[in-house]
């Protein structure tokens, strides 16, 4: 009899919708059907399981150039010498890697001495650098559920990027103080391309490309009293409905502003959140403000977490001194390390540096070691000396995940990986293993 | 003043931190004993005499210990970090860091800096006769006391986040700078004599900027408010368009007025 | 693993009523023994050193989300700031918040063995306990946040007491979680629409109920349940120029309240961070002292109990389940802030702050700490706590231990500040001369807190068939030193510290690690069906994750230590 798992997380984007049901097979081998989630969620549980698809055993490069199934042992050896024969490793990724996996990749790096950095780094990297310089005044998603009654999609498209965030969270749901669901929300949409979320906003504000900061900086203007002051028309929006805005954002009882790769991404990155948060801060002078980061990945909110608490630091880490932790990102950012070739292994895990790193970078890493851990073939996979396979999180591997307003969702797993193949802890424990036995001691 | 010639022999094949290149970690030691002096590359924690031929012995104290540094530092991170005293002239272009929270004392560079460099700063002197990179004389992440006090004097360009944080002191571009000077700045003087891209003195508290070339776009926060006749950079006597602002940010009160943010803009 | 005898040292034991004797503690498998009971073990010459139970901290923000928000959102709190390792630890890293193995390392070198993380956030549960992994060496225990949690407000504004005690069991299952802390009562709840009660009376908006109704509720609650700790107390009003009122006010709801439990607490009521709510004035321009006002009424009470929340005048993070007062804070002080309102519970606000010694407010704030106590007239029931990070890192502790040890180290102090004749006219502290003593000391970091938690079984003492977790420091009673920067030295760095018999820390140097539990209250209560019912439609409704996914999974708890609690008739 298939057998019905429920309340499972899924696996794919940052809003973690954890009230999946997952019918798997017999054997509890294969997902043969997933109900509640969107269609971009339903394809990795599929993924997951023993089939014959999935990649078992670790593939190591030979000297033609060719592919071989190696042994996990073998895997584990090889993973260990090169990160104790680097002056400077670097392992990226934690896309899809669960906090477990997290704590012992920082292990393995700490031991190592080396660098330790995740995806926020080439997307919500900007959000920690406004945090860091100008606080993060923030709730979680069932705070703007049940009073938030004035919603901000700054810069994000959650139509397409996290499809059921505005049902579950932020626009259409019934809470407590909000029991006629959409009826009792204004939604405003600001961004320089009309998405499909744009289509539900009562205002729509088609900010100039890279022009969001000066936009802010009018909206702050209100705020403190210069509103008359306001050009006629700032990063293309006109005047008067500046003011307007402005009102339904003073008048709100609950405002919440969701911003994305929008603001994260365009020129002076980091400033257009750090500008958004002053707004925030601004508006709770008149009303309540809050302010979230539309956070990517399911998890990539965890790395951040568990490095916070292991080391006081994100993202960007720089273990090499040993003795203490450096972070400064334009310094020791992944892409930054790469481009300027101060790295000298490369470790890429569960994710795929190979597609989205810039092609110099790639090319720097290139020269040396370049292993990939992850469940499936990617680019990075293909150009690596190394491809470890391991379990999928949330689909055969749980593990606790933090969900885009910080809040840890315990996942579960729902089907068996292919005997012998670890989780990425399982496989990091173990390469720290081998690190100790090979040379000295290891942590007490 | 002794002086200690350091000549990078190029023996790093990543980068090298050389924190303790320094007239106070150089000073009272003889050439062996800073040959002996830690450096790092990578997780490798090596001595300077590894990467350096080091000639002569440091003075007494910081203050009479002059560092000059030849070879290619092209890839030297964090010389002159947290300087007190004395000197450093440094030969070639070199990397992050440089002159990093420094307190007092005189750094010259010939060459070109990366980013990064006078972070922090908070009394000395330091000299960039080429170009800046990013984050010239601003604070480190999360710090709301950027520089503090001291001169920052680049004869080329700076990139990104000139001076942020910025309380004190003064930094003088004799080029041009790109996006964000003095964001969120609390006090201090930068002085750009060529053009800026935008964003200048946005979220800014309060300063002065002086600006010969143009801004291509002016925040909306700042109001022009008269033209006034000042000397920016000494014996430079100039008529600017006055404006102050951020309107949109928070501005303190002395004796019953309203201080803000000033850029002038040359006429 | 090895068993020990410490030989000749000067015993502080309260909870047996030791008083500086020598004496000779055994340890055997882990647990604290009669000397004589250990054959061949190692010995441990403890000759003119004190030897202390290890401490127990009853309110410290050590571990979860919102101590995480500060460490994210100060990378400057580890610049130059954090201490560089040595040995084959982890690193250590940051000063205000400390990562979880430099908080866990630095709070061994102390010599303490057990903490209570003061506010659990119950939605972020997992997390808690993820930290809780992390932390070596120390066992921890965390209380989730009540008092504005919407089940509780709805059963106590109906005076539904069974309800909101099967929902309180229920709750403390669900988190793993050890005790019921009330953070501003009603007040952050009030922060959901950006209002706030700065009285007991203020009533919370929509749900009509008022902060005194629920404190009241809160300990009815807490002592129908006979749990082990007392009701914990933040109570409104906090840190504004003439709140001890409102302290007053809180206080007197206990009276005639009387403790009910099997774990030999005596008090009903748990007053934190009394040094926040101890403020007289009106504005911080005529800010002083209400020490002796609140320390009066403390006095002459016996079922309430207070920790202090000593200033230490450093450049600290603040955080706080009480997100009103950190917006106020941060429009005080323009520095960054990040706020967390968590669903249905409760909210936090972070706020870096530099308690400047050059600032009268901060020097008077600092001031009163030590005057509450001064003024105390039993230190079982004053607890040393810096309410780590708010008035000081944790890190300090030593140094107000110097404070309360040296009048002439406060003195000093005091006659150095810009304003000290302003601080001295607005407090008493220059007028008192009293000196704790050793006893004391022990009353105050160990004995004290585990018996107003209801752990003295397990933690804060010598007895034997405790936990062998001891400290052992490197000061002499009988030759106090004249130099008082010693006495911080010494509490600083033990000597040693056992942790469940084990050396972790020796010559102030952690050379050691050992499994770490985690402390919880499992309480029994009878079927409640109303409050089943009232699980399910908030988790359907209103909740944005689960029921079956917010109950910490059995996997995500870490060595758990279950106290057992029997409330089913
Ligand atoms: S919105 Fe995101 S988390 Fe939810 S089902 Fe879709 S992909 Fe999965
Ligand atoms: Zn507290």
């Amino acid at each position: 009899m298939p057998k019905v798992i429920k309340n499972v997380g899924c696996p794919y984007c940052g809003a973690c919708c954890d009230d999946v049901e997952v019918t798997v097979s017999d054997d509890g081998k294969r997902v043969l059907e997933v109900k509640n989630v969107c269609a971009i969620g339903t394809q990795i549980f599929m993924h997951g399981g023993d089939h014959d698809g999935r990649i078992k055993l670790p593939r190591m490069r030979q000297p033609d150039g060719t592919m071989k199934d190696v042994s996990f042992k073998e895997a584990i050896d090889f993973t260990a010498k090169t990160l104790l024969k680097a002056k400077k490793p670097l392992m990226y990724g934690f896309g899809s890697t669960n906090c477990e996996g997290h704590a012992a990749a920082a292990r393995v790096m700490e031991r190592a001495g080396g660098c330790l950095d995740n995806c926020a780094s080439i997307c919500h990297g900007s959000s920690f650098l406004a945090i860091f310089d100008n606080g993060y005044p923030s709730c979680t998603l069932g705070e703007v559920k049940n009073r938030a009654d004035v919603i901000v999609y700054w810069g994000s498209n959650p139509a397409h990027a996290h499809p059921r965030h505005m049902s579950r969270y932020a626009i259409f749901p019934r809470g407590f103080f909000t029991g006629k669901g959409h009826k009792s929300r204004t939604v405003i949409v600001i961004d320089p391309r009309f998405t499909d979320t744009g289509r539900v906003a009562d205002y729509y504000l088609q900010v100039r490309q890279g022009h969001d900061y000066e936009l802010f900086d009018a909206f702050r203007m209100v705020c403190h009293g210069h509103a008359d002051d306001i050009p006629d028309v700032v990063a293309n929006i006109p005047k008067e409905t500046i003011l307007e805005v402005a009102e339904v954002m003073k008048n709100a009882r609950f405002c919440n502003f969701f911003y994305g790769m929008g603001l994260c991404h365009s020129d002076g990155r980091n400033h257009n959140i750090d500008i958004a948060i002053s707004l925030t801060r601004d508006l709770n002078e008149f009303t309540k403000c809050t302010i979230m980061a539309m956070r990517g990945h399911y998890n990539i909110t965890g790395p951040g977490a568990v490095w916070s608490w292991q080391f006081g630091f994100p993202y960007c880490l720089d273990l090499t001194k040993k003795t203490m932790v450096h972070m400064n990102p334009g310094e020791t950012s992944s892409v930054d390390l790469a481009m300027r070739d101060e790295i000298d292994a490369f470790i890429n895990i569960g994710t795929d540096a190979g597609a989205h790193f810039p092609i110099p970078a790639v090319q720097h890493l290139k020269k040396h070691p370049f292993i990939t851990i992850d469940p499936s073939r990617n680019m990075a996979s293909e150009i690596s000396d190394l491809h470890v396979p391991v379990k999928i999180c949330g689909v055969d591997d749980g593990g606790i995940v933090y969900r885009m307003d910080n809040v840890p969702i315990q996942y579960r797993k729902v089907v068996d990986a292919p005997a012998g193949v670890p989780s990425d802890e399982e496989f990091l424990d173990a390469v720290y293993e081998r690190m100790v036995e090979l040379e000295g001691e290891g942590f007490i | 003043m002794s002086t200690v010639t350091l000549t990078a022999k190029g023996t790093h094949e990543l980068y090298l931190e050389a924190y303790n290149v320094t007239p106070d970690a150089f000073a009272g030691k003889t050439a062996d004993e800073i040959a002996g002096l830690e450096c790092h590359e990578g997780n490798r924690k090596g001595k300077l005499g590894e990467y350096f031929d080091i000639d002569g012995n440091g003075g007494e104290t910081a203050a009479d210990t002059q560092i000059i540094v030849k070879g290619n530092c092209k890839k030297i991170k964090r010389i002159g970090q947290q300087m007190t005293a004395g000197e450093i002239i440094v030969e070639s272009d070199c990397d992050m860091y440089t002159a990093g929270w420094m307190k007092g004392g005189k750094v010259t560079v010939k060459g070109n800096v990366d980013s990064f460099c006078g972070i922090g700063m908070a009394g000395g002197e330091f000299i960039v006769e080429g170009n800046a990179q990013n984050y010239l004389g601003s604070a480190y992440r999360g710090d709301w006391r950027g520089m503090t006090g001291g001169l920052i004097h680049v004869k080329g360009n700076a990139g990104n986040d000139v001076a942020t944080f910025m309380r004190g002191g003064k930094i003088i571009i004799d080029g041009d700078a790109f996006l964000h000077v003095c964001t969120h700045g609390e006090g201090g003087t930068v002085v750009i004599k060529g053009n800026v891209e935008s964003r200048v003195g946005g979220q800014m508290v309060k300063g002065d900027i002086y600006v010969y070339g143009q801004i291509k776009y002016m925040m909306p926060g700042f109001k022009y408010v008269d033209d006034v006749e000042a000397e920016a950079v000494e014996g430079e006597k100039l008529t600017f368009a006055h404006y102050i602002g951020d309107l949109g940010e928070r501005h303190s009160k002395r004796k019953g007025e309203i201080i803000y943010g000033n850029i002038y803009l040359k006429k | 693993m090895s068993d020990y005898i410490i030989k000749n040292g000067f015993v502080f034991d309260p909870l047996t009523g030791i008083k500086g004797d020598k004496k000779d503690i055994g340890i055997k498998d882990g647990k604290i023994v009669e000397a004589s009971e250990v054959k061949g073990g190692k010995t441990i010459d403890a000759s003119g050193k004190t030897v202390m139970a290890g401490g127990v901290d009853i309110h410290t923000h050590c571990v979860g989300p919102k101590v995480n928000v500060g460490r994210l959102m100060r990378p400057e709190d580890k610049l130059f700031r954090s201490r560089t390792k040595v040995g084959n630890t982890r690193v250590e890293m940051g000063f205000s918040v400390p990562s979880t193995f430099a908080t866990g390392y630095a709070y061994a070198r102390m010599g303490y063995s057990f903490l209570n993380e003061a506010a659990m956030p119950p939605l972020h549960a997992p997390h808690v306990h993820e930290e809780i992994r992390d932390t070596p060496i120390v066992d921890i225990a965390a209380m989730p946040v009540m008092g504005n949690n919407w089940f509780q407000l709805e059963y106590l504004k109906n005076r539904e007491l069974e309800n909101n005690a099967a929902y309180t069991a229920w709750l403390l299952n669900a988190t793993k979680g050890f005790g019921i802390k009330c953070v501003n009562p009603g007040g952050t709840e009030a922060w959901g629409w950006g209002m706030n009660c700065t009285t007991i009376h203020d009533p919370v908006p929509y749900f009509d109920i008022t902060p005194a109704e629920i404190v009241k509720g809160q300990m009815e609650t807490n002592e129908l349940l006979g749990l082990p700790h007392c009701l914990h107390v933040h109570p409104n009003n906090l840190g504004n120029p003439g709140n001890y009122t409102t302290t007053l006010d809180t206080l007197k709801l206990a009276e005639g309240i009387k403790p009910n439990n099997k774990f030999g607490r005596d008090v009903v009521l748990h007053n934190t961070h009394l040094q926040f709510h101890s403020y007289d004035g009106t504005t911080w321009a005529d800010f002083e002292s209400g020490s002796k006002k609140v320390m009066d009424y403390v006095n002459a009470h016996d079922n309430i109990s207070f920790d202090v929340g000593f200033v230490t005048l450093d450049e600290t993070t603040t955080m706080t389940a009480d997100g009103p007062f950190e917006f106020h804070l941060n429009r005080l002080n323009n520095l960054k802030w990040a706020n967390t309102d968590v669903e249905l519970e409760t909210a936090a606000g972070i706020v870096p702050y530099v308690y400047d010694k050059n600032i009268k407010v901060c020097d008077i704030q600092w001031a009163i700490g030590l005057e509450l106590a001064l003024l105390a007239k039993d230190h079982m029931r004053c607890h040393l706590t810096t309410d780590h990070p708010n008035a000081g890192p944790f890190t300090r502790y030593p140094r107000v231990i110097k404070w309360l040890m040296s009048k002439k180290a406060r003195d000093d102090l005091l006659h150095s500040f810009k304003w000290s004749e302003k601080v001295i006219a607005a407090t008493q502290l220059e007028s008192m001369d009293r000196e704790l003593s050793l006893y004391e000391i022990a009353q105050m970091t160990r004995a004290g807190p585990a018996k107003c938690m209801g752990i003295s079984n397990m933690y804060g003492s010598l007895k034997e068939g405790t936990n062998a977790n001891i400290a052992i420091y490197d000061i002499n009673p009988e030759k106090m030193p004249k130099d008082p920067e010693l006495i911080e030295k010494a509490f600083s760095e033990t000597a040693y510290t056992f942790k469940d018999g084990v050396m972790v820390v020796e010559n102030g140097v952690v050379i050691a690690t050992t499994p770490k539990y985690t402390v919880w209250t499992d309480v029994k209560v009878k079927e409640n069906a109303i409050v089943e019912r009232d699980i399910h439609e908030k988790f359907a409704k209103y909740y944005s994750v689960g029921l079956e996914n917010y109950k910490v999974f059995d996997e995500h708890m870490h060595n758990p230590r279950a106290i057992e609690v029997d409330a089913t008739n």
